[in-house]
């Protein structure tokens, strides 16, 4: 192994080079920008032998994904907040038509007001979208799990989009050390793209027709088991990954510190480390806080968390996302996982809009969680109060 | 040479009686050839052609959104190019006129505008059939459809047909032709051209609808033909930005065109419109001596 220090996005530009997508189709936004110009140059230096097109849009990127994968080729795409919302319409549509396609989300805010900096507004939108969604901790999680979607979502017994999601800015241009793994390694780990179907003229067939009411709901049916069969998948993929490349990936939420934790966070993404620092410190000071990072949000890990919560006393959910209205949406999955359970859980959404989010306001949501205030906006400005 | 025998779209799909689009269909899968890779937007050919489990497609065929279908092209072009496959397998959008002049333009620009290797071919039924007849840019002027009703206030569509063609002659696309079904061996001969040289191509066809224009479904060939006669709708041909051919007709008035239709029928009841039918027949004159078909 080989620890190299380079910037997030090229990280995992290096580490799609290695995936050997044929097919790259991405328009650039902040912060996904240096991805984009990476892969352009790793294409542009022959570094590897793919197709990259410029498209006019992320309309067309995501179009154009869908129709070189069902063409037979293994696609790559990246793309974030504005760049994520204008291409709704063909999220939902690729993932009906059960394409493996992996697409990098650098996490920003989403406008109005415009903002270039990082929550996770974005692809939590897509929630509903039937895409897989898992979420880095720091850079090596962003690119080790590029590697991992690819074989997930190209299991003939999943078929599905995922999302690689990381904190924009906070991981995509941070420099951190990480270890690219070998070419050699990487190929035996994911084999060559074997599409399930493909457009042939040789073995005609049709994709993308219409469902009448007798069909539509049993598509959607079968497009919600395959999603829940993926969280199998990533276990079995990720324990491989362990084996292969000496990091475990073989569970769905990481822990810290949970063994006799009474108050448990539970958050997503980068966050997870400034937690880890903090727990760190309050258990110094003797209280008994521990972590939940959730790494794979869809499928959600509903009974992993039940599981892990079983001697929590209380727990507080960190959203850097919020269902305006409502509450954060990991919040109300993690409701909904515990439902029954006698355990309060509170929520604080906070970091939105690249709003910093440091240690001493981790200490702070765990003091509010135990006088038993929560479900709230954490950290305003005292002049909207 | 195009292989009249070919049957790529299959009988039994759900198309109105006397549909023209999915006649064109029939005729442009015979110049297209085997090997041809379909993608079609959302719109009356997706719908009447694919309710799943059931295809009309013997060729390998994918639909996706209303406004992707170049997009698609583009990326089904890079991933054939890459496995070494194009060439051997060629690429063919089939869209609606809505798909095309309207909703799908962005994508059609970008796709154009890189140069991907693929034929783009515009099924022109001149509104939004499948939504239950709305206007679309390629709507006629003063057609009457449900969004642009005629009325107390309204002759109907207020807006001339959008010149897509012509947009991505500006694009440099090195063939850019219409046609229609009612010239099948025209038709046909266009489509094998376009399919046979590289670089985006585009063919805008005209397919009269009888339930959307509102004719008996017995007259559809006519119909396209009075359209071609009349000088509303012009057979051409521009290569490289050059016009190259163009159907030369001994032109007779619009009137018994319009006459023919449904939507148009507001301009004639309770009394002729002359100053709207003169509007259009200023239409028809200005196609002529653009395009030259006028047998003297
Ligand atoms: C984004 C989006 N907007 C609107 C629609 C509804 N819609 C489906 S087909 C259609 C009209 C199709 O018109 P055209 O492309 O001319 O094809 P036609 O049905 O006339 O053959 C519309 C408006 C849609 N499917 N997607
Ligand atoms: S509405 Fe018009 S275009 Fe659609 S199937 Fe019927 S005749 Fe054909
Ligand atoms: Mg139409």
């Amino acid at each position: 192994m080989t620890m190299q220090i380079m910037e997030g996005s090229i990280a995992v530009a290096e580490t799609v080079r290695l995936c050997r997508p044929q097919v790259i189709s991405a328009y650039p936004i902040t912060p996904q920008t240096h991805i984009v110009e990476g892969l352009a140059s790793i294409v542009a230096d022959g570094r590897l032998d793919a197709e990259y097109i410029c498209v006019e849009s992320e309309f067309s990127a995501l179009s154009a994904c869908i129709g070189a994968s069902a063409a037979g080729s293994r696609v790559y795409s990246a793309t974030t907040s504005q760049g994520l919302a204008l291409m709704a319409e063909v999220v939902f549509n690729s993932a009906g038509m059960r394409l493996p396609i992996v697409m990098g989300i650098a996490n920003r805010a989403i406008s109005a007001p415009l903002s270039i900096w990082n929550d996770q507004q974005d692809s939590i939108m897509m929630r509903d979208s039937g895409w897989l969604q898992f979420y880095a901790e720091d850079n090596q999680e962003a690119l080790d799990l590029h590697i991992l979607a690819y074989k997930i979502c190209e299991d003939h017994n999943i078929l599905l989009p995922a999302f690689v999601c990381f904190d924009g800015f906070i991981l995509s241009h941070v420099y951190e050390s990480v270890d690219i793994p070998d070419q050699e390694a990487v190929d035996a780990f994911l084999g060559e793209f074997n599409p399930y179907q493909k457009l042939d003229c040789n073995d005609p067939i049709s994709f993308g027709m219409y469902a009448t009411p007798e069909y539509y709901l049993e598509f959607r049916y079968e497009h919600d088991q395959a999603v829940k069969r993926a969280a199998e998948a990533f276990k079995k993929y990720g324990k491989e990954f362990g084996e292969k490349f000496g990091r475990d990936y073989s569970e769905l939420v990481t822990q810290y510190q949970m063994e006799d934790a009474e108050t448990v966070l539970i958050a997503m993404g980068s966050i997870c480390g400034t937690i880890k620092d903090a727990i760190d410190e309050m258990r110094d000071a003797g209280k008994k806080v521990g972590l939940l990072g959730i790494r794979c949000f869809r499928p959600f890990p509903s009974e992993d968390l039940r599981a892990l919560l079983g001697n929590a006393k209380r727990v507080a959910v960190l959203d850097k996302n919020v269902s305006l209205g409502a509450k954060g949406a990991v919040a109300l999955e993690v409701k909904d996982a515990c439902y029954g359970m006698d355990l309060p859980i509170y929520d604080y959404i906070l970091g939105l809009g690249g709003r910093d989010v440091r240690k001493s306001d981790i200490k702070n949501i765990v003091a509010l969680a135990e006088e038993g205030k929560g479900d709230m906006f954490y950290g305003l400005r005292e002049e909207v109060l | 040479m195009v292989d009249r025998k070919l049957e790529n779209f299959d009988c039994g799909h759900r198309a109105c009686g006397g549909c023209g689009a999915s006649a064109a269909v029939r005729m442009i899968l015979k110049g297209a050839g085997e090997n041809t890779i379909v993608v079609s937007p959302t719109g009356c050919l997706e719908v009447f052609s694919t309710p799943y489990p059931e295809t009309a497609w013997k060729t390998p065929w994918i639909h996706s959104l209303f406004e992707n279908a170049s997009a698609l092209a583009s990326g089904i072009e890079a991933s054939l190019k890459k496995q070494g496959r194009l060439g051997k397998e060629k690429i063919l959008v089939i869209g609606g006129d809505g798909a095309t002049v309207d909703i799908g333009t962005l994508c059609i620009s970008g796709a154009f505008e890189r140069g991907h290797d693929f034929t783009y071919i515009c099924y022109d039924n001149e509104a939004y059939m499948n939504t239950g007849i709305q206007r679309s840019g390629a709507t006629p002027y003063d057609a009457d459809t449900t969004t642009s009703p005629a009325g107390a206030c309204s002759t109907g569509n207020n807006r001339p047909k959008k010149d897509l063609p012509q947009i991505l002659v500006a694009h440099g696309s090195p063939y850019v032709a219409t046609a229609t079904m009612a010239y099948p061996m025209d038709l046909m001969k266009k489509v094998e051209k376009a399919m046979n040289t590289p670089g985006p191509c585009y063919i805008q066809v005209h397919a009269p609808c009888c339930t959307g224009w509102g004719f008996d479904s017995a007259k559809t060939m006519e119909i396209g033909r009075m359209a071609v006669e009349c000088g509303l709708w012009v057979n051409y041909e521009i290569e490289n930005g050059e016009l190259v051919s163009q159907k030369k007709v001994k032109r007779v008035p619009v009137d018994a065109y319009l006459q023919a239709q449904k939507r148009f029928r507001h301009l004639f009841r309770p009394e002729r419109n002359e100053a709207e039918i003169a509007k259009i027949q200023a239409i028809a004159d200005k196609n002529a001596k653009k395009y030259g078909i006028d047998i003297e």
